[in-house]
């Protein structure tokens, strides 16, 4: 049987993707967490060029880049598939993925990391970007449609990394009355098969991005008096 | 399905367009192309890409498919004719992930190089530089990215090198350098002699003349 790792940390929503991607094809793998502040010399050898998580090493070759390595499990086991069939479905569920990391993801982190002013203009980036995504789900169960698809499991840290974020810095991006459907796909989402299982502990992402909402905002003060 | 008409809304000097352009050529696509007076954006860019407002937006039988690479998959799963994208995973793998590491590194720390001054620029510039550096373990020792001919990191960033001389010549900056990347260099002319390619490249002279426009607005004239 072919080998397969995953390197990953215990808390990456972008590593997150491809154990979602691995158990819902059904796929057999070993994990090896990795800690990011202390990176392992397998892990530098695997992803020289990024040195990040996650990292798929197939039959001793690694692919990286989350996006990409979910285009890589697609194509290599079709069971259960991500994409839809239609090219023109499977362009528009690119398109999302790609969209939630270049648009969502960075204001969202903006919110996290910075007060005043700048978390202010975050949080109307990432609210003209989650209107997109409200528009798109019309009619939808998931991003996939009936099932998750590919979009799904790119924005799935919005279901639950998003929502620490939230309770991080007391600001809510997807309130149910601005965003009904995306709300009620933060509910279905995580409550999926294979989805459910997989969460990172709440509690310790809590923690985590406390600390790093903490370490942001010292940092802009270190930066603003020199 | 690949009956119905083909549109491409694009702009004469973007190099995103251009990617789409080359695809289409390449795979014998007809099409109808749709030039947008930018940044005056025509009604039919705006239905066809909300979200973005940008070009190049492919619309195929009327249903619109935007950002570049996307459209890129796209062409090679709607028209199987002369692929841009190998067969194997692996390899397939490899080609998005440089096609990437061009948008999100390469780019971005050219036009850094473009855009700032002094001490600024020239880290950007060493940025670019090794950038490139990377990009050329890519490539090796093969003729194209794509191997013997030109595949999808070709389409992607074959401009790449014509468009970085430019930014070189305006901002008064060293990106390329050729004890550094010998490899990539040679590349960037290689790729730009297939007749395909070359002959959809816009006029440099145009082309250069918008950039110093566009350095002159971004940086007050001086460099």
């Amino acid at each position: 049987m072919a080998e397969v790792k995953l390197f990953r940390s215990w808390s990456s929503s972008f590593a997150l993707r491809i154990v979602w991607a691995l158990k819902l094809k059904g796929v057999p793998y070993d994990t090896i967490f990795e800690d990011l502040s202390s990176k392992s010399s397998l892990l530098l050898q695997y992803n020289p060029i990024h040195k990040k998580v996650p990292v798929l090493v197939h039959n001793g070759k690694s692919i990286v880049e989350s996006l990409v390595i979910l285009e890589y499990i697609e194509e290599t086991w079709k069971q259960n598939p991500l994409l839809p069939e239609d090219p023109h479905d499977r362009a528009t569920a690119r398109f999302w993925a790609q969209f939630g990391d270049d648009k969502v993801f960075p204001p969202v982190l903006d919110v996290l990391r910075n007060e005043g002013k700048e978390q202010e203009e975050g949080i109307v980036k990432a609210k003209e970007s989650l209107k997109y995504l409200e528009e798109e789900l019309k009619g939808k169960k998931f991003f996939g449609g009936e099932k998750i698809g590919f979009a799904d499991i790119a924005l799935g840290w919005l279901a639950h990394h998003e929502n620490v974020f939230e309770e991080v810095t007391g600001i809510t991006l997807i309130a149910e009355d601005e965003f009904p459907l995306l709300s009620e796909w933060r509910k279905t989402f995580p409550d999926a098969p294979v989805i459910k299982e997989n969460w990172p502990p709440r509690d310790k992402l809590v923690t985590k991005f406390q600390a790093i909402r903490e370490q942001a905002l010292v940092q802009k003060l270190k930066m603003a008096e020199k | 399905m690949s009956g119905e008409t083909v549109k491409l809304l694009g702009h004469w000097a973007s190099p995103f367009a251009l990617r789409v352009i080359w695809a289409l050529k390449l795979k014998e696509i007809e099409y109808e192309y749709v030039g947008e007076d930018l940044p005056n954006k025509s009604p039919l860019l705006l239905e066809y890409n909300p979200v973005h407002k940008k070009i190049p937006v492919l619309v195929h039988g009327g249903k619109p498919i935007a950002e570049s690479l996307v459209i890129l998959e796209y062409l090679d799963e709607a028209w199987k004719h002369n692929p841009i994208l190998p067969d194997d995973p692996y390899e397939r793998a490899q080609a998005r992930f440089w096609a990437r590491f061009v948008d999100e590194k390469c780019m971005p720390s050219i036009m850094s190089a473009f855009t700032k001054k002094g001490e600024e620029k020239e880290k950007a510039a060493k940025e670019a530089r090794e950038n490139f550096k990377i990009l050329e373990s890519g490539l090796g020792k093969k003729q194209f990215f794509g191997g013997e001919s030109v595949g999808f990191v070709d389409i992607a960033a074959g401009w790449i090198g014509l468009w970085t001389r430019m930014v070189e010549e305006i901002a008064d900056v060293n990106i390329i350098d050729t004890a550094m990347m010998p490899l990539l260099e040679s590349w960037f002319q290689r790729v730009l002699q297939v007749p395909i390619l070359k002959e959809c490249l816009p006029p440099q002279d145009k082309v250069l003349e918008r950039f110093k426009g566009f350095h002159k607005f971004l940086t007050g004239g001086s460099s």
